[in-house]
């Protein structure tokens, strides 16, 4: 398990290195900084429809190899998110904090991302044991927090586009069809599909 | 009548070209006499900036040939002008993609030769037009303006086309044309963009003017760009260049210019009315809804030098064009 682990780490970091590669190659556009924001966003969209596409596998394979990368997976859709921010800050805003003001009171999409990314916040420094242990059963309700990141993060998407929503719709479809996973008279059946596999692989 | 102010950047090179610009290009003649050229072809004129590292383009005929009468330089901005790879791969033009390289990578498919403009509604003379006969009679110019996208990005492009006016006084308005509407091609086939189910846009891209703008001296029909036929991405065959507005008004592949009473619907701001007005002038002081206005990002910019600016009233061409909005409140109009 510990190799398939590094290979997931090592996974995240490719589209890191790629995007880099670009930018230092010069092909990355005439506003390198924006084709990394939006790639570091986009990619954390991705990492989390990701990690919430692990329970529904690991109910219908059975393999524990998807709940061991679970953890990792999550800090790496903050990690994403937190990249995205940066970008915003240094190649956006040019640091310019009072704008930084202007912009949270003002835009809805921005707090709207601040928020998604302040709860991801929480849930990675409550992604260890120690606080699984100190919370209890709690922190199973504090972790369902990220549906709602889901909902902000998308919501944060959809406010920015301009006039196609095609990439868009096809992120919001998937989303849908996880959360669909998640009510329990589906999510039953995804046990009883791999049975049905099973014998029929038997026969 | 028609009155346009005359200003110093009606076309008289000496008045509007900053000095040093004016001052550089003398450095380039004075190196150019000193190589002998000059003395060797008395009488021929530099033929303006060096384009050199510009991917050439075969033009039609009638293009290639007026080009060589060209007035460049008619208009400078001081500005550094946009390396021809950037303007030609960052576009937004959504008839060929929404994503900013998706137009250089689809436009291919655009043909634009041979193309005809429907020049009608209130005009003397209405008709459909081959587009060498509507660009013609005017000599060609080559315009360097800022062009400030409404996102918050900008670029400093040098246009080659002629006066928009020109074009619209040879129609011969009406007293009832109040307004200049401007239509973009609708062929789902050459422009694959048009097909998307998700596109917000309802086709054909429609954009207008008021017809003293129309008529303002800056306002420019392109047909080139740094010294060549547009690419397609860039709204190839004719586009619209009105340098004191967001980018999103200078609608591109114009197929029709229809002169109106009514002020006319214009896509933006069918699509999103509180966030795109019909007049769309570059203001810092009003925002986007969803962003500052205040500044923007000149490219091409890099990760250690973001570029931000800041936006200047009417593009920096508030000199000349001010006087259009005189007593008008441009929060309500924006």
């Amino acid at each position: 398990m510990w190799l398939w682990r590094t290979l997931v780490f090592i996974a995240a970091l490719v589209p890191v290195g790629w995007w880099a590669w670009h930018v230092a190659m010069n092909a990355a556009g005439p506003e390198p900084g924006r084709y990394l924001l939006l790639n570091f966003g986009q990619g954390a969209l991705v990492l989390l429809l990701i990690t919430l596409s692990l329970t529904p596998l690991t109910k219908l394979t059975r393999w524990k190899g998807f709940s061991v990368v679970r953890r990792q997976l999550g800090l790496w859709t903050f990690s994403y998110g937190l990249a995205h921010l940066l970008c915003y800050l240094l190649f956006i805003l040019a640091l310019d904090w009072s704008a930084l003001g202007t912009e949270l009171q003002r835009r809805p999409y921005i707090i709207v991302g601040a928020l998604a990314l302040l709860i991801l916040l929480i849930l990675s420094l409550t992604s260890n044991r120690a606080s699984m242990r100190r919370l209890g059963k709690r922190w199973k309700a504090l972790h369902k927090l990220v549906y709602l990141v889901l909902a902000l993060v998308l919501l944060h998407f959809f406010w920015i586009v301009r006039a196609d929503l095609t990439q868009w719709s096809g992120y919001a479809a998937v989303a849908v069809g996880l959360m669909l996973l998640r009510i329990p008279p589906v999510a039953r059946t995804l046990p009883a599909l791999r049975k049905r596999a099973q014998r029929h692989g038997h026969d | 009548m028609l009155i346009t102010p005359r200003n110093r950047l009606t076309l008289s090179e000496n008045d509007v070209t900053p000095e040093a610009v004016y001052l550089s290009r003398r450095h380039f003649m004075a190196g150019a006499a000193g190589l002998g050229l000059a003395a060797s072809f008395p009488g021929v004129t530099l033929a303006g900036p060096d384009y050199s590292e510009v991917a050439k383009a075969q033009g039609p005929q009638w293009f290639e040939d007026k080009l060589a009468n060209t007035r460049w330089d008619a208009v400078v901005a001081e500005d550094k002008i946009t390396p021809f790879n950037d303007a030609t791969h960052y576009n937004n033009f959504y008839e060929f993609g929404s994503d900013k390289d998706d137009p250089a990578q689809n436009a291919g498919k655009l043909n634009t030769v041979p193309w005809s403009v429907t020049i009608d509604g209130e005009v003397a003379n209405p008709g459909r037009y081959a587009l060498e006969d509507i660009v013609q009679p005017s000599r060609f110019e080559e315009r360097i303006y800022r062009l400030r996208c409404v996102e918050a990005w900008s670029m400093v492009i040098p246009w080659l086309g002629i006066p928009l006016a020109d074009v619209i006084k040879r129609a011969g308005p009406t007293g009832n044309a109040k307004y200049v509407r401007f239509e973009t091609l609708v062929d789902p086939k050459q422009m694959p963009g048009q097909d998307s189910r998700f596109a917000l846009i309802d086709w054909p891209y429609e954009e207008g003017l008021r017809i003293d703008e129309a008529m303002h001296p800056l306002a420019f029909l392109a047909v080139g760009m740094y010294g060549r036929v547009l690419p397609n991405q860039n709204g190839a065959p004719l586009r619209l260049v009105v340098p004191w507005k967001y980018g999103f008004k200078s609608i591109k592949s114009i197929v029709r210019i229809l002169l109106v009473e009514e002020q006319p619907e214009t896509s933006w701001h069918k699509l999103a009315p509180n966030e795109y007005g019909f007049y769309a002038n570059v203001n810092p002081e009003v925002d986007h809804p969803r962003w500052s206005q205040a500044t923007e990002r000149r490219l091409p910019n890099s990760l250690f030098r973001p570029n931000v600016i800041e936006t200047q009233m009417f593009n920096g061409y508030a000199e000349q064009v001010a006087g259009l909005y005189q007593g008008m409140d441009l929060r309500k109009y924006y």
